[in-house]
């Protein structure tokens, strides 16, 4: 199935109305027989954006494989909140083992389902930012040139959240985490540091990369969908702000993320063979102080007056990603 | 079927009679041979349903396992020196999660300085791990401790090591019986898990637990270790009936009934320590050797039995913790810790160095005339540590210490050493 988008500016939001929709076109998270992969009771923070990523991308995964999954979790906020035993909210078969091996577990995962000939039970990964592209990142990248058998998600709020906010290899320039503190002459996280894994994923050249945010949840539905369509390694990196961490309201999860996807700091596209063959465009453009101001780890950017300097030089990075990655129509 | 084989295509043709379902690689010498064998098995289709991953790392080739295993495969891996390092924190995770994985560790010094050669740091440093740990003397038991593990690791749901000298077992080409198919078979029942990742019965595994039962996960993992104490002769007595060769077991004892001095070792040197013996007992001495197979869970009351009657005890071990002395040493001095017996340490053999007869015979002479120090270190080079010492004293840049006693060894430098 193509994804059409369907614009309905009209409602002031881009909220879709299920019922307004074909029947194949609804989310799979407002149907009846939706898994409750992820269900409620578990211990995430108010609006966040991980549980929330984790929920749609799970459901959907059981969804298209009739609910014969697995999941492997690196250590880590999503692993914590959802297991202080006996009160699990898994409904799938779940295994933790440690911070920096979960795409390694998978591999394991699904080399057993292949010589059992169970290969209609798929294996799905997840780790946040920290587990993927920092201590993860020697057994991801092995995965991914195995071409193993095994969706991996990684759930991206841009810091180590579980142990207190610390940097990751994620953590945009000028951030404040507890080790890159807004002090000194250049305050927050450094510019010119850090990675942007869909494209080392691309560059393994493996059958399906994907990037998403939680503001455009039918996209990540229907990217899941997709990657559940190929065998090899996929790899899907979900935006999912942590309120918490980026000191923003609980209920502006969403805006943000949304304003992270239109401002062009965070691309939204999806690769195939390491080509990129699709790029979710930007509706409504938004200068990236749209998205930093209302964020407490760019407080110190917005004083009695704006960094401009600062300012600039993160648009900057807005620009560069809006031309590299074809954001906007000419 | 008898073979003039490499020990380590033994242990790799023990390992495939066991049927693993996944095999995950990741070269470290001593071990590679044992892996690369099983490549070919797998890759040439005489070792079937079995999946072979050349992974990036130890720490991935131990996390497959923890994967396949939790998923209710045969999971088998091999490693040595820095590769168990390196893999610590997952060996600790399997035997926490209770998952029966064998390994292979083709014991090597760890660095640095770096060095390829035996001595026992690497599985001893990871004595306190949760995973049973089977020492073999020679290759024909390497093989057949293996077979024994798949058994006694699934009977248990944990892991074990089976420990192997590297290079003086891995790449001896010795006389070994490997056996058919039909009585590993007979042996080795199909891996039934207690828990398994399967989606028509889903469950949480590695879970987070608190101080409300953390203690008890422990403290079951510690109960249920010990069960092995009891299974590992019965498995000894079982491999016996099915295989004809008495292979196993807690420990095994070399002319000791008599003997007032008892040696204590693991693994091969316990061969050249056999001869020592005969040697000394031609001579008329009361001396004797004691081995042990099963290092853990530590068989304390065998020991016990073991020794009791000696007038001594002389550890010789191929390891050291250092700021203390024996490691092994300290575990039988547990054994004997209301009695008037001494333990000597006799730390030797470390990274690769040679143990000779005449060495042996030295410190044995010694030992029986309670001549020898608490700590010894078997041909320990004196001037060579002292002359560095000395240096140390005298100036402050005295440079990296093992680079300034390999330059004292060169053949320059050795001639004024005089």
């Amino acid at each position: 199935m193509v994804y059409v988008p369907i614009k309905f500016y009209q409602t002031g939001t881009f909220t879709v109305g299920n019922r307004l929709l074909d029947e194949d076109q609804r989310s799979i998270q407002a149907t009846m027989d939706r898994h409750n992969s992820l269900t409620s009771g578990h211990r995430a923070c108010q609006g966040c954006g991980e549980a929330l990523g984790a929920r749609y991308a799970i459901d959907t995964a059981m969804n298209v494989t009739n609910n014969q999954l697995i999941s492997v979790n690196a250590t880590g906020c999503l692993e914590v909140f959802s297991t202080p035993y006996p009160e699990t909210s898994w409904q799938i078969p779940w295994i933790h083992s440690l911070f920096g091996n979960a795409p390694a577990v998978a591999t394991g995962v699904a080399a057993a389902m292949r010589v059992k000939g169970k290969d209609q039970i798929r294996v799905l990964s997840q780790g946040g930012d920290g587990g993927t592209t920092d201590i993860g990142f020697g057994p991801l990248s092995g995965m991914f040139e195995r071409n193993d058998d095994v969706l991996y998600i990684c759930h991206d709020n841009e810091a180590y959240m579980n142990t207190g906010i610390q940097r990751s290899s994620a953590t945009p320039p000028a951030a404040r985490t507890a080790t890159t503190m807004p002090v000194g002459p250049e305050p927050g996280n450094e510019f010119g540091q850090g990675k942007f894994l869909p494209a080392i994923a691309m560059a393994h050249e493996i059958p399906y990369v994907a990037t998403a945010t939680v503001a455009d949840l039918r996209d990540l539905e229907i990217k899941v969908k997709k990657a559940m369509e190929y065998r090899g390694s996929r790899y899907i990196h979900i935006l999912v702000p942590c309120p918490l961490g980026w000191g923003h309201a609980p209920h502006d999860t969403i805006r943000i993320a949304r304003m992270a996807k239109e401002s062009g700091l965070f691309p939204v596209f999806e690769a195939i063979n390491g080509e990129i063959t699709s790029v979710l465009k930007i509706r409504n453009k938004v200068p990236v102080e749209e998205y930093l101001r209302p964020q407490k780890r760019f407080a110190h950017m917005f004083g009695k007056t704006p960094d401009v300097k600062t300012l600039a030089r993160y648009q900057g990075i807005a620009d560069r990603n809006i031309r590299k990655y074809g954001l906007m129509d000419e | 079927m008898l073979k003039q084989i490499e020990g380590s295509k033994a242990v790799a043709e023990a390992v495939a009679l066991c049927r693993p379902e996944v095999i995950c690689a990741y070269p470290i010498s001593p071990q590679t041979h044992i892996v690369e064998a099983l490549g070919v098995m797998v890759k040439n289709e005489s070792l079937k349903k079995c999946e072979f991953i050349n992974v990036e790392s130890e720490f991935s080739a131990m996390s497959v396992a923890i994967g396949s295993s939790a998923a209710g495969a045969r999971s088998y891996t091999a490693t040595a020196s820095q590769g168990l390092l390196f893999m610590a924190e997952a060996v600790y995770n399997a035997s926490g999660l209770g998952l029966p994985i064998v390994m292979t560790v083709a014991n090597r010094a760890i660095g640095a300085p770096i060095n390829i050669w035996n001595d026992h740091s690497d599985s001893l440093s990871q004595r306190d791990c949760g995973w049973i740990q089977l020492f073999a003397e020679t290759n024909q038991e390497a093989a057949d401790l293996h077979i024994q593990a798949f058994r006694l690791a699934e009977e248990l749901s944990i892991p074990v090591m089976v420990c192997m000298d590297g290079y003086i077992l891995t790449h001896a080409f010795d006389r070994v019986d490997i056996p058919d198919q039909a009585q590993v078979d007979e042996y080795l029942p199909p891996y039934e898990p207690r828990q398994v990742l399967d989606p028509e019965n889903p469950i949480s595994i590695g879970a987070m637990v608190g101080p409300e039962a953390f203690m008890e996960v422990r403290y079951l993992a510690h109960v249920k270790q010990m069960q092995a104490l009891d299974l590992v002769p019965r498995y000894q007595e079982e491999f016996k009936k099915i295989f004809g060769r008495d292979t196993g077991g807690l420990l095994r004892n070399y002319k000791t009934e008599d003997a007032e001095t008892i040696l204590v070792a693991m693994g091969s040197l316990v061969g050249t320590i056999k001869d020592t013996v005969d040697e000394l007992r031609e001579q008329g001495h009361k001396i004797g050797v004691m081995t042990l197979t099963l290092f853990r869970p530590y068989p304390l009351d065998a020991v016990r039995q073991a020794l009791l009657h000696a007038k001594r005890v002389v550890v010789v071990e191929k390891s050291i913790s250092i700021g203390l002395g024996g490691i092994l040493a300290s575990n039988i001095r547990m054994s004997l810790h209301n009695e008037s017996i001494p333990v000597y340490t006799v730390v030797a053999g470390l990274g690769g160095r040679g143990i000779t007869v005449k060495s042996l015979y030295d410190m044995s002479i010694k030992a029986m005339s309670d001549e020898l120090q608490p700590l010894t270190f078997l041909d320990l080079k004196k001037e060579l540590v002292e002359r560095h010492l000395i240096r140390e004293k005298e100036k402050r840049r005295t440079g990296p210490i093992a680079e300034s006693l390999l330059k004292d060894i060169g053949p320059i430098a050795a001639s004024k050493l005089q």
